[in-house]
């Protein structure tokens, strides 16, 4: 943990910040501050008012009057995001906003490239200080290299080294880790803090409460548009931090259940394929939520991705209900009962301008026919009630494009699309991602009542807590092999995040 | 070379394509390989070379123009009006058509950025409504009427070989080596250009990075209707006549040598020597077949072709490698 930097003087000072939308309250009265060379954590549920407040700080959203904002000191009025900038203030955006097709050195000295009067451009400069500041951060990159030929923890190296080209001195962090393996977001806090040594505030955002108290000396806790409060880190647990975001106690018991005598539903023996993974067995039996967890890059999504047809395994046996299946696509797979949830269902799991009726009915259009052969919007309607309801999704009109809707409520509606294929075998692939703390509760009471209901589920996550306190049976991926089966009722999330993370 | 492998793979590609085909034109035929062919090779196609940079930068910047060729005639027939029979010279040639064809660019622009509307579709509206225009007022008819120095032929590169052949270099040469120039600085060397790649690579990276997206669209289209604009003026000194319709259906031989120069529809990717090399290959390929004694027909097929063959495979980035091993290890387990 930094130390608290009591006394330093302060990067930011917000007193009173209150944003209206139309009706909306976003911001009720919020205080905010951040000292320099602080790591500093905003914490809060999705739209609790965050990234609201991350807007308001850097010009993009002007907050109702009376707000008081200080910046490094000197008391701001109005500020246009280029101001912002010029001031030393940074975003790093969970989505980086960065140019693919362009060179690690031309993104990072791309804002330099920005505003003043038509000129020739420095590119000589340009690349030396690029190169400068990467070896500050301690980095190595080939600065010609285009940004989509490099992997997301070295995209996000780039976009931290953008921030510091501008002299940013508060540099906001969006969600930095959420696409990083463990030992890349053990990188990524390594340069965290060296920045913090050298005077630079960062205010850090992110949903896995592990390495917020980990990284940062304070936390600033944000509930439903109000303040709810400041706390330094010390003593303080991932327990505590939940409840105080949410307002409600988390439960964080083992539910494991011995289902050694229920009737298989999944059995995979000998499984391999070259390259991905080797050898695996494994049987998921009906009712049983089994976890699959490691290291990414361990073989799990590739695993799922046999299963359910979108490659073919080299060798080895699968069954489903005790009959052999060979999936050879997903609709198939679909067809013999297997649903899978994949990790990127934001982009690739939804269909975001179309509605939220639509998206739920996609998966299963074939059987919602009329007459005709055509599609019936009675039919379609039952189903789309029915879905809405049973998993509680908060929606304005099924007719809504699911964009409108927030990460934990899409992520119910992608459960509702699946589930309406009546599926016998659930694959979750990394569910929670960019989902806040509450939303996972509730995703996690939907997959225990499916579970209830005789659904198998295999629930692949690489949090480990995930998997501890809301699976059966616990397996433990790497390297394309199961290394060992864990039962969580005989180990501790630490004992096992220690093994795996070794 | 090698390096140019990495960062422009499309364009080391085509390059290595061209040079085989003239390499085969050269040893196949003896009249390719002559000045004469090669001079008239450049004075062919270099009002094509002045649209394609023209385009490129609308690609980059995430846009697309079918509209520039119609608007080019419309260029030529406003130019002509405006002179007569008799009045201007080249330095007033340049500055009128250069600005018709740049403010026919910013009506393009301020139609995109005014509505929310995609490049594609308003410039489809202003190619039909251009060209309706036109052959509304002009009946169709061609104009012969046209001053004496717009007409005449000016050689800024004379020789006659031995056996009394002449080989010559038109103006419009040089004017493409300028527009091509220009083109390279804009694009490479200012903070606009960096701005345009960016924009079309991420719109909305460069909104937060405070990129000025109207003016990005105005640069893009303005530069591409003042090359439209210079490109009409010069084919009109090539063609010695006004034709309304002669510039019809250009717009997509041009946009298939843009693309097949390595320019990505959708933006963020393209350069001026890909261009060059995607002129130069339909203009070679055309040439080629020409000599050859081919049907024309073939040629469009052999440009689709080539267009489906280079897109596809720089698209996919497909891994023969691993293609190769899966291959072998599927063979392996069927044999035992």
């Amino acid at each position: 943990m930094s130390g608290t930097k009591e006394g330093a003087p302060f990067a930011l000072k917000l007193r009173g910040v209150s944003k209206r939308f139309g009706g909306v309250q976003a911001l009720n009265q919020v205080d905010f501050n951040v000292r320099a060379g602080e790591v500093h954590c905003l914490a809060g549920e999705n739209g609790c008012g965050k990234s609201t407040l991350i807007k308001i700080v850097t010009g993009v959203y002007t907050p109702e009057p009376g707000a008081e904002i200080e910046v490094f000191g000197e008391p701001q009025t109005g500020m246009t995001p280029t101001q912002a900038r010029d001031m030393g203030i940074a975003v790093i955006w969970q989505d980086l906003a960065l140019f693919p097709h362009m060179t690690v050195a031309e993104n990072i000295g791309f804002d330099q490239m920005v505003g003043g009067r038509p000129r020739l451009a420095a590119l000589g400069q340009i690349r030396a200080r690029a190169a400068q500041l990467l070896e500050r951060l301690g980095v190595t990159l080939d600065l010609d290299a285009r940004l989509n030929t490099l992997p997301i923890a070295q995209r996000q190296i780039v976009a931290i080294a953008r921030a510091l080209m501008g002299e940013a001195r508060l540099i906001f962090m969006d969600e930095p880790t959420a696409s990083l393996t463990q030992s890349e977001t053990d990188a990524l806090l390594g340069i965290v803090r060296t920045l913090s040594t050298e005077g630079v505030a960062i205010v850090f955002v992110s949903h896995r409460l592990a390495e917020v108290l980990e990284i940062s000396s304070r936390v600033t806790v944000v509930r439903d548009g109000r303040l709810e409060g400041i706390y330094p880190t010390e003593g303080m647990t991932q327990a505590r931090l939940g409840e105080l975001m949410t307002g409600h106690t988390m439960d964080h018991q083992v539910i494991a259940r011995d289902k050694s005598a229920a009737a298989p539903v999944l059995e995979i023996d000998g499984l391999s394929r070259h390259g991905q993974f080797e050898d695996i067995s494994l049987t998921i039996r009906k009712g049983e939520v089994v976890g699959l967890t490691g290291l990414i890059g361990a073989g799990r999504t590739e695993l799922a991705h046999a299963l359910i047809g979108r490659t073919r395994p080299d060798r080895g046996m699968v069954k489903l209900c005790g009959r052999e299946i060979r999936p050879r696509n997903i609709r198939e797979a679909i067809s013999l009962g297997i649903a899978y949830v994949s990790e990127d269902r934001l982009s690739l799991g939804l269909i975001q301008p179309q509605s939220i009726a639509d998206n739920i009915s996609i998966t299963v259009l074939d059987r919602i026919l009329g007459g005709l052969g055509l599609i019936s919007p009675a039919q379609k309607k039952v189903l789309v009630s029915h879905w809405i309801e049973d998993l509680a999704v908060k929606i304005g009109r099924p007719e809504d494009a699911v964009s409108t809707l927030s990460g934990g409520n899409q992520q119910r509606v992608v459960l509702a699309k699946w589930l309406a294929t009546e599926p016998r075998l659930l694959i979750l692939d990394s569910p929670t991602v960019g989902v806040d703390v509450g939303a996972r509760a509730g995703i996690f009471r939907i997959v225990h009542r499916l579970a209830e209901a005789g659904l198998a589920i295999l629930l692949i996550s690489d949090e480990v807590s995930e998997v501890y306190h809301n699976a059966d049976r616990m397996l433990h991926m790497a390297d394309g092999r199961l290394v060992e089966t864990y039962d969580p009722r005989g180990t501790t999330v630490e004992a096992m995040e220690a093994r795996i993370y070794a | 070379m090698p390096r140019l492998f990495t960062t422009h793979p499309v364009e080391a590609r085509l390059a290595i394509v061209l040079a085989l085909i003239v390499l085969g034109l050269s040893l196949s035929t003896d009249s390719f390989l002559t000045l004469a062919n090669l001079t008239s090779l450049l004075n062919n196609n270099s009002v094509d070379l002045i649209w394609a940079v023209g385009l490129l930068v609308v690609l980059i910047a995430g846009g697309i123009d079918i509209s520039f060729a119609v608007a080019a005639s419309v260029v030529q027939y406003l130019t002509a009006q405006i002179f007569g029979a008799t009045g201007g010279n080249w330095a007033l040639g340049f500055i009128v058509a250069g600005s018709l064809g740049i403010g026919l660019g910013l009506i393009n622009a301020a139609l995109i950025h005014g509505f929310r509307v995609i490049s594609i579709v308003i410039t489809i509206a202003t190619f039909n409504a251009y060209f309706g225009l036109l052959m509304s007022f002009t009946k169709g008819r061609n104009i012969y009427t046209l001053p004496d120095w717009w007409v005449d032929r000016i050689f800024i590169f004379e020789h006659q070989s031995e056996n009394g052949v002449w080989s010559e270099l038109n103006l419009s040469v040089a004017v493409m080596i300028v527009c091509v120039f220009a083109t390279v600085v804009l694009i490479r060397w200012t903070n606009i250009g960096r701005q345009l790649y960016a924009f079309g690579d991420n719109p909305e990276g460069a909104r937060r990075a405070g990129v000025n997206i109207a003016l990005m669209q105005a640069v893009a289209f303005g530069w591409m209707g003042m090359m439209a604009g210079i490109g009409g003026l010069m084919q009109v000194n090539i063609a010695q006549e006004v034709i309304p319709n002669a510039l019809y259906g250009r717009e997509l031989d041009v946009l298939a040598a843009v693309v097949l120069g390595g320019a990505r529809l959708g933006g963020g990717r393209g350069s001026v020597l890909g261009c060059i090399l995607g002129v130069m290959f339909v203009a070679v390929t055309r040439n080629g077949l020409n000599l050859l004694g081919v049907s024309p027909f073939a040629f469009q097929m052999i440009i689709g072709a080539a267009i489906l063959v280079a897109i596809s495979s720089s698209n996919l980035n497909f891994d023969w490698r691993g293609a190769a091993r899966r291959r072998r290890a599927t063979t392996g387990r069927d044999a035992a």
